[in-house]
């Protein structure tokens, strides 16, 4: 390199060995939020440029996973209220999502993939907790930083995210033997 | 025995007050064959979560071209900037010249101009003389 002297002071290998550790993480999360494995991808890869273009100050934040988390969940906030806030978008989103969810209607033989359908249909804040915590196994003071609630809090939501699930994989499974 | 300890997990699971390592406990319990008959519809949620852990961020992070753009942009803005504050100034430099002259020429202009009319009147009072003679000159011709 020329410009030596531009560089920031974390360079590219090392930036990406801070990140390469949480990267699917953010892929995931993002994925549970906004369904489409496209979008999720858009997603994870604004995010990882964020941190990037924010690499020197990277080496200051104690806990760089929780503030690539955070940042994620936003991100993929935000695309979703501007979705809902509906414009031209709107339409073709949807048109988009009536054509997945009935491929995956088709896929989903499977009761393995109906959990993934059972989570589509939670509220935002409980498929947020049961992603941080059953696929990511975060405890509940790092799940309860990332989102802004009370620990107890998390647990309640926690609790309430898998009772539903239960409820209608049962139901399911019971349709499916009938 | 184990099966006893499964059950009581479950029941805290669904309640949200078992450990990471618990939860670790079930998965590893329903990804393997011999689940209880009366456990068996759980054991989607437990296999999807552990297959849900799985999936991966594949794409590449193009994190050099975006950082060379940026770097040339702002050379380029640099380049265009320094050029407009160069040239911008001799511009401006040029207009300052342009008022300057404009004022000086407008004061000579000004000067000349009261000069004429100084001479001007002047040659008005030279004309009232000439007046008082043809006054005289006819006081003459009235007394003859």
């Amino acid at each position: 390199m020329v410009y030596t002297a531009t560089e920031p002071i974390m360079n590219q290998t090392e930036f990406l060995s801070v990140v390469m550790p949480f990267k699917d993480k953010l892929y995931r999360l993002a994925k549970r939020l906004l369904v489409s494995t496209e979008e999720a991808e858009d997603a994870t890869q604004e995010i990882l440029l964020k941190l990037w273009s924010k690499s020197k100050a990277i080496e200051s934040y104690n806990n760089v996973e929780a503030f690539a988390m955070t940042m994620t969940k936003n991100f993929c906030l935000d695309r979703l209220k501007s979705k809902q806030a509906g414009n031209l978008k709107l339409v073709h989103s949807n048109y988009a999502d009536g054509q997945t969810s009935l491929q995956k209607e088709v896929e989903a033989k499977d009761s393995v993939d109906w959990v993934q359908k059972i989570m589509e249909d939670l509220p935002e804040q409980q498929k947020l907790v049961l992603q941080l915590r059953d696929v990511e196994e975060y405890d509940f003071d790092e799940i309860a930083d990332l989102l802004d609630m009370k620990p107890t809090a998390v647990r309640v939501a926690l609790s309430r995210a898998r009772k539903t699930v239960r409820e209608k994989l049962l139901q399911k499974h019971s349709y499916g033997i009938g | 025995m184990e099966l006893d300890n499964i059950e009581k997990l479950l029941e805290k699971y669904f309640e949200a007050t078992t450990t990471v390592a618990e939860e670790e406990t079930l998965r590893a319990y329903f990804s393997q064959e011999s689940v209880a008959t009366h456990l068996k519809q759980y054991s989607p949620l437990f296999q999807y979560f552990s297959k849900a852990k799985e999936e991966r961020y594949t794409k590449q992070v193009p994190l050099k071209p975006r950082k060379n753009y940026y770097k040339w942009l702002s050379i380029a803005a640099v380049a265009v900037l320094s050029a407009g504050i160069y040239f911008g100034n001799g511009y401006l430099e040029q207009q300052r010249l342009d008022r300057e002259n404009a004022a000086f020429a407008y004061q000579e202009t000004k000067k000349a101009l009261s000069l004429l009319a100084e001479n001007f009147g002047k040659g008005t009072e030279k004309m009232a003389y000439l007046n008082e003679f043809e006054e005289t000159k006819q006081k003459i011709y009235n007394e003859n």
